[in-house]
């Protein structure tokens, strides 16, 4: 091929890079999708309940996943402080991942079980009360706002079309454990941040 | 991975590898002389812009030899490296590996240290200057968060750095509220005796701490005390420490002790949670931590 009809023609141009750049794609994701290391789930996993779901979403409105990472990569470093390094198979019901790229905070992939619900609500209202040198900020407006999980069961059947195994049952009692009415979006949140991670442990 | 995906990973590698290279000779050109016209200009590619119009020289040396140079570079590193689908690489280097590697490593350079220490009593470790330091290190990491970085605690997180004990002072107690954790639970009374009820056994609670109080509720207070608090706090009220029941007669108070916070206390209830260590801190370090603290209660 000429490289003036390449030149000279921006839309075939604009093809043919598609096609250069796509090689790359296609040799370094395309096969991550048919692998069991990635695409089967580790033992014992389970989608998250309804609330802890509610709390994940909560997490990603609050932008957590902005300073905190949920990836604890595999050096002695991040082992010795966080626990057993990240697999795959751990992360394969969640839509988004929520691994995140920047730590201004800790790693937060193996939090739950560390520290007490009682400590992550007077964290999370105002960092500063436990952690004197905290720059995270305060939350205090999740201990007002109340969840009615009257958007639970649609969040759930949209994840189970993306291969995240809710059963019928699951998703027509999806609105059962906010029926008290006393489910605040701060519990919502201790309830997803207490079970992150706590399948793979590794003593540090 | 599966023959079909190794393959498929192999042959797009090497593909465009080749075809790269295929693309830097097809467009080489050497001689820029061989086509020189007669006046001694170089040739010309033909493209005119507004006038302008573009010499074909051949490609400069050290950009050819740098393209060249990642070439080569690739092909060393998908020899050496996993990259080529299933295909290990010479090194048989991998991900885990290398942490394991660095993970055995810093064994090889701790265990010894970690193992005299062990074969120490945590009485013994508080006479050690070093054992006490590489325990404050932990300290700081792994629990200061709560308990603060000087273990003085504060509202809701126990006092370290104090005789005084919820669940015992003893070393074995101490070692034991690291590894198993434990957890607290005061229930609510608020329903059960009313708020009346509240305010009288707070009054009562008041009197058995040396505090200002109302000698009648007090009274009152000292009969739903015997009914309800007894069984955990006792009946003189320097509570349990098998089941971490405060005393309610040293002035220590976890939650505040305020009227207002008491009779908070009293109504609503209060659970405390010390995380369980064991599956997360290998016992070594526990066996220090329990020396830390032991430490910072034996030498406020």
């Amino acid at each position: 091929m000429k490289h003036e009809i390449v030149e000279k023609n921006i839309g075939l141009m604009i093809v043919l890079i598609v096609v250069a750049i796509s090689f790359g794609g296609l040799a370094q994701i395309i096969p991550l999708f048919w692998q069991a290391e990635t695409t089967e789930p580790i033992d014992g996993l389970k989608p998250l309940g309804a609330i802890a779901l509610e709390g994940r979403d909560i997490y990603i409105r609050e932008g957590c996943h902005v300073c905190h990472t949920q990836m604890v990569r595999p050096f002695r470093a991040e082992t010795e402080r966080y626990g057993h390094y990240s697999v795959a198979g751990e992360h394969v019901y969640e839509h988004p991942f929520l691994w995140g790229s920047k730590r201004t905070g800790p790693d937060l992939a193996r939090v739950g079980g560390r520290y007490s619900d009682d400590w992550h609500m007077a964290h999370l209202y105002n960092p500063r009360d436990v952690v004197p040198e905290s720059n995270m900020p305060g939350f205090s407006w999740l201990f007002e706002n109340t969840l009615t999980g009257k958007d639970t069961a649609a969040k759930m059947s949209a994840l189970r079309i993306v291969g995240v195994p809710y059963t019928d049952e699951d998703i027509a009692n999806a609105a059962a454990p906010f029926a008290s009415g006393e489910v605040k979006e701060i519990d919502a949140l201790v309830v997803y941040l207490q079970q992150l991670g706590t399948l793979l442990t590794r003593k540090r | 991975m599966s023959t079909f995906w190794s393959m498929w990973i192999i042959v797009i590698t090497a593909v465009t590898i080749a075809g790269c290279t295929w693309l830097l000779f097809a467009n080489r050109k050497i001689e820029a002389s061989s086509e020189e016209t007669e006046d001694g200009e170089a040739p010309k590619t033909g493209h005119v812009y507004d006038g302008i119009e573009e010499y074909d020289h051949p490609l400069p040396g050290w950009w050819f030899n740098m393209y060249l140079g990642t070439v080569i570079f690739a092909v060393v590193y998908l020899v050496l490296y996993p990259g080529m689908g299933s295909y290990a690489g010479v090194l048989g280097w991998t991900q885990t590996g290398q942490w394991q590697e660095e993970v055995d490593a810093a064994e090889e350079k701790y265990a010894p240290i970690y193992a005299q220490y062990a074969s120490m009593s945590v009485e013994e470790l508080i006479a050690n200057p070093e054992a006490i330091k590489m325990g404050r290190r932990l300290f700081n990491n792994n629990c200061s968060v709560c308990h603060g970085s000087d273990g003085r605690g504060s509202y809701g997180f126990p006092n370290l750095a104090d005789s005084n004990w919820l669940y015992g002072g003893s070393a074995a107690d101490i070692k034991a509220s690291i590894t198993h954790g434990r957890q607290g639970a005061m229930p609510a009374w608020g329903a059960v005796i009313g708020e009346e009820g509240v305010d009288n056994v707070a009054e009562y609670v008041f009197n058995i701490s040396g505090r200002e109080h109302d000698a009648a509720k007090s009274e009152k207070g000292a009969q739903v005390y015997t009914t309800y608090c007894a069984a955990c706090h006792s009946a003189d009220g320097t509570g349990m420490t098998a089941i971490g029941a405060p005393n309610l007669t040293d002035g220590v108070w976890l939650y505040g002790g305020s009227p207002s916070l008491i009779r908070h206390s009293i109504r609503n209830g209060r659970t405390g949670n010390m995380p369980a260590q064991a599956d997360k801190l290998k016992a070594e370090k526990i066996h220090l931590l329990a020396g830390y603290v032991y430490n910072l209660s034996k030498n406020q």
